[in-house]
């Protein structure tokens, strides 16, 4: 290869729709990836990172259109190229993999075929050859038993798997430039620590030029040689990964950085207020025996005792899978517990019947991950927000006056009642999934996931938000969460759960420095970017106790 | 795979003894004694005397049920009142021709459908889109025998290329039955045409926007594979779920085009036997019927463990 660069960027610009919020998605885009060379574009949502991949890919949605610069591919432009010509460079010079290892597959073929698809299109291998060359790039990327999985359906693997059957399909044609589109994203953190080494190990082996595109400091830090920083289309920064990260220039970048929450949990005092929820013995079994079908039984949650007191926070940590999500919503009664006793200030709720639950509802309320699908699209936030107040009896006019209240508790226009949910941003949403929580007056408030879908600089401000009405109404708060960044910061006790059980529990600044069970050191020291020290504390009032 | 095939085909049976209850107290519940109404205006009390011994009528209700049951089992229909033949002859010489239209006008549908519907999607928003779906809003509207006369009016009057009416054995030529048989067909997807090229359009549409498919064509997949093998295979379920409703309904849909075209078939027979109050023909047209459906959606159910890997019982 006598081309320097792998991909050259330069100039480019693409243009968006007339009636959009700006003339163009991206503006004015030029960087470059060497042979060997990890790039990160690392930007917030709408910031332009996954247009830029498309266009060099020819995969722009026909509402975009690319008005100028030059994507070069080892010194050919895709930009220009007919279609028959991209479909030739798809997969042979670069290559992509996705987010969602779980959609990107396609469901109904084996995920063995997929790999040997790559191989259809672009060579004149025999079936059988096809085959023994995806056995063998499975190999590769260490799948385990490749002979066995070539079978396999997607759904039948886990997303690591999954994710590594995208990168062994990417990589099956040594492309010289692969791009990766929030690959680990979707995945677990322990998950996300093997495929990001893997992708490296891969890259490495192959010389491969990679583009990385992110939204996460973390893997950034982890991963990248050199850092292209986008905000609203255009880059704002650009430079060697240590010089953007010790020492970024950008007040956007500082910005970012400065929310990226910091892994080292504030001192905090022991609350000390009366108990909210007490769990006792908590299991949930999910399946059950039929007629002439298969057992198939999931013991999601295993024998799970937790207390919370009020105006504490107590999280719950654990990866997808651990149960973390089906106690929260025990504790709620969105489900059935199987056994044990859940203790609402006194009030065991775990077995009582619905129509004697309906007085305690409103006393657990909870705030869920997707602010996007959590509002009913065709109701106004007005309607959305007085429903449960009147269902307990409110009248009308008072609760629109307590929902006007509220939205300017949680930041926003109390005059916005009017208008509908697409009307907000992601986070101005998840402002009002917390307002409407709240509308009710309750006595503990479950964050699921409630910042996880947040782009890092408005999860800063939602955590904050969370945190100060902790305090004003002294909640009991019980806030699930994947990301350890996001637990130090907000949580004055930890749980820890594994596989439906608890495996360590304790203040969180203790679970954090002093962790005992190996499970906790394992996702203590699988969160990327260790080695850079992120962002400020979150809530500083937490540290004040209450 | 094999113990899901059991359970279902298990699950069919009270279906079917249900529905034979039903058919079978469709007679006895008729008001009046039905050895009366099947001895007609101008029988004497020993004829009356003798239908209802012969139909078992003086025996209990439960046994008589079980009798009848157990005669149907050996495939034992009755006597039709009016042709005065078995009942299984006559429906077993009927059936040949409903069960070729049928098929015929299924295949004929699909063909034309999918591939519509999918281009339909494919190009969605231009004007091949536009006219499809705008073909479908009128196929829709139209009644079958509206369409059916206007072929006929057509290709068979002013052309003089296909015949009026008429059916011919497929033992007696596949191409002599294809040539009567293509018009009265044709006549009968028109609607099923609009309505499934309607549902592939939706189905395909939904999948296309899926991650899988942009992964097909970011391995450089041409746009017709994208298309048949990613797309299509996906949009499969609820488009097979309305080709297999589409054929029962048109089974029983062909009582209609039968009647234009004249074809000898179930529909005809159905008619005939309901204007002369021949019981026994009626019930067995309706539990025939009644078990086509069954065996369709016991199909449609087990196609989709076929078509959808992760599709478990």
């Amino acid at each position: 290869m006598d081309q320097k660069y792998v991909l050259e960027v330069s100039g480019l610009t693409v243009s968006l729709p007339k009636n959009a919020d700006r003339p163009n998605a991206v503006e004015d885009i030029s960087f470059t990836v060497a042979p060997g060379e990890i790039v990160c574009v690392v930007g917030e949502s709408g910031s332009g990172k996954s247009v830029t991949a498309s266009a060099v890919m020819g995969l722009l949605p026909d509402a975009l259109r690319p008005t100028g610069g030059r994507t070069l591919l080892e010194g050919e432009d895709t930009l220009k190229a007919e279609k028959s010509r991209l479909r030739d460079l798809r997969g042979t010079r670069m290559a992509m993999i996705f987010q969602e290892p779980m959609t990107a597959l396609n469901p109904v073929t084996r995920v063995g075929e997929q790999i040997a698809e790559m191989l259809e299109i672009h060579t004149s291998m025999t079936a059988a050859e096809r085959r023994s060359r995806a056995i063998e790039t499975m190999d590769a990327v260490h799948l385990p038993d490749p002979e066995k999985m070539v079978d396999a359906f997607p759904h039948q693997l886990s997303g690591g798997q999954r994710q590594r059957i995208m990168i062994a399909m990417a990589l099956v044609l040594d492309p010289a430039l692969l791009i990766a589109d929030e690959p680990t994203t979707a995945l677990d953190v322990t998950t996300q620590a093997q495929i990001l080494k893997l992708i490296k190990e891969m890259q490495e082996r192959r010389g491969t030029g990679v583009l990385f595109i992110t939204h996460d400091f973390g893997v950034v830090a982890e991963i990248a040689d050199r850092i292209v920083v986008m905000q609203h289309g255009r880059i704002v920064e650009y430079g060697d990964r240590d010089d953007v990260l010790r020492r970024p220039k950008a007040p956007y970048t500082q910005m970012l950085m400065a929310s990226v929450p910091s892994m080292t949990p504030p001192e905090r005092s022991a609350k000390t207020g009366e108990t909210a929820v007490e769990v006792k013995a908590l299991n949930k079994v999910y399946g059950k025996t039929g007629w002439l079908s298969k057992q198939r039984i999931v013991h999601a949650v295993k024998d799970v005792d937790l207390m919370l007191r009020k105006g504490e926070t107590l999280g719950i940590v654990g990866e997808s899978g651990s149960g973390k999500s089906t106690v929260a919503r025990c504790i709620a009664r969105l489900i059935d517990p199987t056994s044990g006793s859940i203790s609402l200030h006194g009030t065991e709720i775990a077995t009582i019947s619905q129509a004697q639950l309906r007085p305690h509802r409103r006393k657990v309320q909870i705030v869920f991950q997707d602010p996007y699908r959590s509002l009913n699209p065709r109701r106004t936030i007005g309607q959305s927000l007085i429903e449960a107040p009147v269902n307990f009896g409110m009248p009308e006019a008072q609760a629109l006056q307590m929902a006007r209240d509220l939205m300017e508790l949680v930041g926003l226009s109390g005059d916005a009642l009017e208008r509908y949910p697409h009307q907000f941003s992601g986070g101005q949403r998840q402002r009002i999934c917390i307002a409407r929580a709240l509308a009710v007056e309750p006595e503990v408030l479950i964050a699921d996931e409630a910042v996880s879908a947040l782009d890092v600089s408005v999860q800063a401000q939602v955590l904050k938000l969370l945190d100060d009405i902790r305090v004003k109404y002294n909640l009991a708060m019980l806030f699930i969460t994947h990301d350890l960044r996001v637990a130090a910061q907000i949580c004055d006790r930890l749980i820890v759960m594994q596989k439906g059980v608890i495996v360590e529990h304790g203040p969180t600044r203790k679970v954090y420095q002093e962790p005992q069970h190996p499970y906790t050191r394992l996702l203590l020291d699988a969160a990327p970017g260790q080695g850079m020290t992120f962002g400020a504390e979150i809530a500083p009032a937490a540290a004040q106790g209450n | 795979m094999a113990s899901y095939l059991l359970r279902r085909v298990l699950a069919t049976i009270p279906v079917m003894l249900l529905v034979a209850l039903f058919i079978f107290l469709l007679l006895r519940l008729t008001p009046g004694d039905p050895a009366t109404i099947i001895a007609g205006d101008f029988a004497n009390e020993r004829q009356i005397a003798e239908i209802r011994e012969n139909l078992g009528l003086d025996k209990p209700i439960f046994s008589q049920f079980f009798v009848w049951l157990g005669n149907i089992l050996q495939g034992d229909f009755g006597e039709s009142f009016f042709y005065k033949k078995e009942v299984s002859e006559l429906i077993a010489a009927r059936l040949e021709p409903t069960l070729s239209l049928s098929l015929l006008t299924i295949v004929l549908t699909v063909a034309i459908a999918v591939p519509l519907g999918t281009l339909a999607a494919y190009k969605q928003g231009s004007w091949i889109d536009r006219g499809i779906m705008g073909f479908s809003v009128l196929g829709f509207s139209l009644p079958v025998f509206v369409i059916g006369y206007a072929l006929i009016y057509v290709f068979s009057v002013q052309l003089g290329w296909l015949p009026v009416q008429g059916y011919q054995r497929i033992a007696d030529g596949v191409g002599g039955w294809l040539y009567r048989l293509i018009l009265p067909a044709t006549a009968l997807s028109v609607i099923f045409v609009a309505f499934i090229a309607r549902m592939t359009r939706t189905s395909v549409l939904e999948v296309l926007g899926e991650d899988y498919v942009r992964t097909a064509r970011a391995k450089g997949q041409t746009e017709t594979r994208v298309l048949m093998r990613h797309a299509l295979r996906n949009a499969a379920v609820p488009i097979v779920t309305v080709i297999g409703l589409s054929f029962a309904v048109l089974i029983g849909g062909v009582v209609v085009t039968e009647s234009v075209f004249t074809i000898p078939g179930l529909g005809l027979l159905t008619v005939e036997a309901v204007l002369a109050r021949d019981y026994p023909t009626i019930q067995a047209v309706i539990l025939l019927f009644s078990f086509i459906y069954v065996l369709i959606n016991l199909i449609i159910d087990v196609s989709y463990t076929l078509l959808d890997p992760r599709i478990r019982y």
